[in-house]
């Protein structure tokens, strides 16, 4: 196991250093193919939750033919407990265009959209502004690439990157079979990368300090550095840059509020760490590295907790398939009847095992992920779950 | 395509690339349990029943919609599998209407077979079906009920794929997620053909066609009623399938046989009446061509298009309201047999027609509707009192606790009980053009259609659009201005095909005289109320014994049969006289097309 | 208000006549009427060609795109559970006492809808809503009647 002490980083938020869309113009001067291996270098992963390397993605979208490439940074960040995406759209939104503007010319891709979930409308103005300014630079740089916002109409599920290009299509979010990727058959049937505003955020990042900068952050297993979405009982709540490979014990110390009884990593969708395993458990290995941490203290009932997330599942689910649609009612319903005393605590048992059947039978991440929260915060919290 | 190997249940096998895991396993005789799948759909992947072991992968894998790759290492059956299906299937379980003895679906349900077959527990999972879920009963063709669905979106699939009508979809999301029609109105106040295709797509009993057999019971029970039944060409083809026979069993003669048993007072044959329609439809080509070609007439339209499937009628009334010019102006046999039950038969016996009650077993949801079109009731009575699917029938038939497979086999009735092959044969697509052409070929020329055995197999088989050339030569001297004209047909059968078809009429690009056009894939045979499951399979066998019927006929042609000769003599007069323009022709309506 | 169908036509102009102008569509008369009729979706339907089921299957799979007639704001007060561990019951609480409407009615005079909604985005700043597109955040049980009185005045 690698970890490393919690470690503040402050790059991706730093104030723009160069001139207007200037790491698109140097990478413009370079390889194609160079800029890829870079980012392959680099060791950067996807930053939405699922941890594909960034590089190899783009590498298989190059080698895509085709007159129409789509490139969409998927900016439909749903994941309860997670809002790093909203602040790097306010705060740092160049950064995040820089990256779709260099994925285009690394991969020849002739379109680009951000997907932008309708819970930040509000950025669209400001979103506006910021792309007259993209369009001007890319029309002097000679880059036939523009960038439209699609705003998304409010649907969970849609942060799913097949999901995502249904609804853009016009069709309910409903995830799709898996093959064909969305590299090979995407947006209106063409090669479409999606990939995470963070994670476009850090290919600039990756592009103004070198793949060997950006490496030196973070442990051999996950390199550079991560936003984390902070709230709950924490007297820090906010969004912060930390070096990936920490330990939950450090983070707690620094994040807790002194009564910190669990720790929920990677949203809803991830896992619930309970105190006795503040010290064993590394953020970004064997969970998911979305970012999203919520902290409780003793004083939070963890069963609201879990009602709370199934209610939200059990909703959020798109309902096309049966483990995810029906799997989420009867959690809910399940936990529900265990508090009332109309089933035996046993059945929580029956409950966590139909979890882990959502886990290996659901189409797609939202309810293979169900089992994450559910059966750590069940098997550790177990005593709160009846009356 | 290049071939790959992988192995599934440590047996190696070899196919092409891009085939499905299910696939592969089938071509090796190892059967995995699908819901959501159907053969005639595109892959949904949605029930997740299929799953699979692929070594490797934590995850298993839905085999219908994932492709065999290179060295795959499969288990179709292990106990993670068999863990996982119970699961699934308790799940679908747990959502739906368990009151299976009620149900017309009972004994015929996939969910129901496999809840049997993985033994689930009824009480592992405490019910979230939906309460109080009203079924809709506004259709006279369909009836939908929500408690009983699964939401594998066959249905949805089939609206769109197959008919282009889009009269269903999935609505909202999550626990909300259900089957709807536009803003969930009633069936009949959205555009919906009530081809029924989404009925016989159904694995269980959320849809099924509204059913009218008690009042048939009714009926036949009560003695101051004269009970005329008539049957449809293809039911003949399929109802066996219900009964313990192998598909594409002919069962004509038990047929007949079973319905006397039952009580009915009259046992007669809708290929009477498609004979029928073949006159008075031929005779409607060779006028509209003669006003065209002769007269010049430009208010002509042409192509003309049949008008035999209900659910095309009404496709075509919502979408190509404007072009309802071309559609022949005939009744479908169904009407223009209840029109003739209510005056010739009841002339011709000596009934009064109030007394009579005119009973159509089709294989068919539109009939239904049909039937209970306003406009038709040209007797002076409903023409069609009650229309029954194949399945109703067949329920009927072991209501009745008849030993079907050992009834005898006997003839229909007269009047209105014989056909020949050319009524027969508009059971199967192209079989209405190919009908028309044996009689209208020798009308013109006075000799037989130029193929071998008067089969015209040029319209014949199952592509989805078909054409043929037929060129007219040594007329006899009434019909001399076809000399020489290449008469050009097409067949089209399934609505997405109908569509395809209308586009180029409406486009004005089409160059056909006359078209053929069946709403239900393969025609009558593959029809909304056929025998449940009905896949291109079965459909290729109910064809194949459709015209085995036909051959076995003794007259093959619609103007031979002499009963046809009979009725124009006695009552009708000549094609498309004032009686047939009274009795036997109807007209159509504009309808909404969104 | 805008005539819907110059709606429908602007949106076809930026998007194409194809299924992909659909949520833009919708999106479109939300923001202008904050509901789609159910005439609309036939009308939507009629210029996509595509079938009126398929316009409600996609308009009823999303939140945010309402097939009843709404308020002018509508508001959507967050449930996700650190908005929840902050309060946002006494919050809901609030509005609907101050509004004398339950959670998912609209008020009588047309002014306003209340609903919850999942996760904003806004989970360090809670307990947050929205306002039709604007976030409200570290609400407290105090500032709701405020906020309401501005919205009332904002209408005169």
């Amino acid at each position: 196991m690698s970890n490393t002490k919690l470690k503040k980083v402050d790059i991706i938020f730093s104030p723009y250093s160069v001139a207007p869309y200037e790491i698109l113009r140097w990478m413009m001067e370079k390889d194609k193919q160079d800029i890829i291996d870079n980012l392959i270098e680099s060791g950067l992963r996807g930053r939405g939750g699922a941890g594909f390397p960034t590089g190899l993605k783009w590498k298989f979208m190059a080698s895509e033919q085709g007159d129409e490439k789509y490139i969409i940074c998927n900016a439909d960040e749903g994941e309860p407990g997670t809002f790093k995406d909203r602040k790097l759209l306010v705060e740092v939104p160049r950064k995040v265009i820089s990256g779709m503007a260099i994925a285009a010319f690394a991969t020849n891709s002739t379109k680009g959209y951000i997907y932008l979930r309708a819970e930040y409308n509000s950025l669209i103005p400001s979103l506006k502004r910021e792309l007259d300014v993209y369009h001007e630079y890319a029309a002097k740089f000679g880059l036939d690439f523009t960038i439209e916002i699609f705003s998304g109409a409010g649907a969970y599920v849609c942060g799913e990157e097949t999901a995502l290009i249904e609804s853009m299509e016009g069709k309910r979010g409903e995830p799709r079979n898996k093959p064909p990727y969305p590299i090979q058959n995407g947006y209106k049937g063409k090669p479409t990368l999606v990939n995470n505003v963070e994670t476009l955020a850090s290919v600039s990042m990756v592009c103004r300090y070198g793949a060997e900068k950006y490496k030196s952050y973070g442990t051999d297993d996950q390199r550079g550095s991560k936003l984390f979405s902070l709230s709950g009982d924490s007297l820090k709540e906010g969004v912060h840059e930390l070096e990936l490979g920490m330990k939950i014990s450090d983070f707690v110390e620094e994040f807790g509020d002194g009564d910190t009884k669990a720790v929920q990593i990677g949203g809803v969708a991830g896992f619930c760490i309970p105190r006795k395993k503040f010290h064993e458990t590394v953020i970004g290995e064997g969970n998911t590295t979305g970012g999203a941490t919520m902290i409780f203290n003793s004083s939070r009932s963890m069963y609201n907790v879990l009602h709370n997330y199934l209610d939200f599942f059990a909703e959020e689910s798109c309902g096309q398939c049966t483990p995810c649609r029906v799997g989420t009612q009867q959690l809910l319903k399940g936990i529900e009847a265990v508090k009332s005393g109309d089933k035996p605590i046993a059945y929580l048992d029956d409950l966590v095992k139909l979890s882990r059947t959502m886990k290996i039978t659901s189409k797609c991440g939202l309810g293979q992920s169900v089992t994450n929260s559910f059966s750590s915060i069940v098997e550790n919290f177990k005593e709160e779950m009846h009356h | 395509m290049s071939k790959i190997k992988l192995t599934i249940d440590s047996q190696l096998i070899e196919v092409e690339q891009g085939v499905t895991i299910l696939d592969a396993a089938k071509m090796i005789n190892v059967n995995i349990p699908t819901l959501c799948h159907h053969e005639d759909l595109c892959v949904s992947g949605n029930c997740r029943v299929c799953v699979v072991e692929v070594a490797g992968r934590e995850r298993l894998e839905a085999s219908c919609a994932t492709p065999a790759e290179e060295g795959m290492d499969i288990l179709t059956n292990s106990a993670k599998i068999r863990n996982a299906r119970k699961d699934v299937v308790s799940l679908l379980v747990s959502e739906h209407n368990t009151q299976c003895t009620t149900c017309y679906r009972n004994t015929n349900c996939e969910l129901q077979d496999l809840a049997a077959e993985y033994n689930v527990d009824g009480d592992k999972y405490m019910s979230v079906l939906k309460p109080n879920i009203e079924i809709d009963k506004s259709s006279w063709s369909i009836e939908k009920d929500d408690s009983k669905c699964i939401r594998c979106q066959r249905c949805v699939r089939t609206c769109a794929e197959l008919q282009h009508v889009n009269a269903l979809t999935a609505s909202h999301k999550g626990h909300e997620m259900k089957i709807s029609t536009f803003m969930d109105l009633p069936f009949n106040e959205v555009v919906c053909t009530n081809c029924g295709q989404c009925v016989n797509h159904c694995p269980t009993g959320a849809l099924t066609e509204r059913r009218y057999f008690d009042n048939v019971w009714e009926a036949i029970g009560d003695p101051d009623k004269h009970v005329v039944m008539n049957t449809a060409p293809s039911v003949r083809v399929a109802l066996g399938e219900m009964l313990g026979f192998e598909v594409g069993t002919r069962v004509t003669g038990k047929m007949v046989t079973a319905m006397r048993k039952m009580g009915a007072d009259s046992i007669l044959d809708t290929d009477f009446s498609a004979d029928l329609t073949i006159i008075e439809e031929g005779n409607e080509l060779l006028t509209r061509l003669k006003k065209a070609l002769v007269d010049g007439d430009t208010s002509v339209k042409l192509p003309m298009i049949t008008s035999c499937s209900p659910g095309w009628v009404k496709f075509i009334e919502h979408m190509f309201p404007e072009h309802l010019g071309h559609l022949s102006t005939c009744k479908s046999p169904q009407q223009m047999f209840g029109a003739l039950t209510k005056t010739y038969y009841a002339e011709q016996k000596g009934l009064d027609p109030k007394d009579i009650v005119s009973v159509a077993i089709m294989p068919c949801a539109a009939k239904k509707y049909e039937a209970n079109r306003p406009e038709m009731n040209d007797s002076g009575y409903r023409d069609i009192d009650a229309g029954l699917t194949t399945r109703e029938f067949g329920l009927m038939i072991k209501q009745a606790g008849l030993d079907f497979k050992n009834l005898e086999d006997s003839d229909f009735d007269s009047i209105m009980g014989e056909s020949s092959g050319a009524g027969v044969i508009f059971g199967a697509t192209g079989g209405v053009m190919e009908a028309a052409l044996r009689t209208a070929y020798a009308v013109v020329t006075g000799r037989d259609v130029p193929f071998e055995n008067l089969n015209i197999t040029a319209v014949r088989g199952t592509e989805g659009i078909r054409n043929a050339s037929i060129k007219i030569e040594d007329c006899l001297p009434e019909w001399n201005f076809l000399e020489g004209v290449d008469l050009n047909v097409a067949v089209a059968h399934g609505l997405k095909n109908a569509r395809i078809i209308m586009d180029e009429v409406a486009a004005g690009k089409s160059n056909y005289h006359f078209i053929e056009v069946m709403g239900c894939p393969g025609g009558c045979i593959g029809g909304g109320g056929q025998p449940i499951p009905t896949n291109a399979e079965i459909r290729a066998k109910r064809i194949e014994a459709i015209y085995e019927e036909d051959m076995s006929k003794p007259i093959r042609k619609s103007h031979e049969n002499p009963e046809i000769v009979k009725i124009y003599k006695e009552f009708l007069g000549e094609p498309l006289g004032e009686k047939s323009h009274h009795l036997l022709h109807t007209h159509y309506r504009k309808r909404n097309r969104y | 208000m805008l005539e819907v169908a110059n709606i429908i036509e602007a949106k076809i102009e930026q998007y194409g006549r194809e299924r992909q102008a659909l949520i833009p569509i919708l999106q479109g008369i939300i923001a202008d009427k904050n509901f789609i009729a159910k005439d609309d979706m036939v009308l939507i339907a009629k210029e996509l060609d595509i079938s009126a089921a398929d316009v409600y299957g996609t308009a009823s799979f999303f939140s945010f795109i309402e097939d009843e007639r709404k308020g002018k704001y509508v508001i959507r007060v967050c449930k996700s559970i650190t908005c929840d561990m902050k309060n946002r019951r006494g919050i809901l609480a609030s509005l609907e006492k101050e509004l004398r409407i339950k959670l998912g009615e609209t008020t009588h005079d047309n002014l306003f809808t209340l609903h919850d909604v999942n996760c904003i985005g806004l989970c360090d700043q809670g307990p947050a809503m929205l306002i039709n597109d604007e976030p409200y955040t570290h609400l407290t049980v105090e500032k709701i009647p405020i906020i309401l009185r501005e919205k009332r005045n904002q209408k005169n």
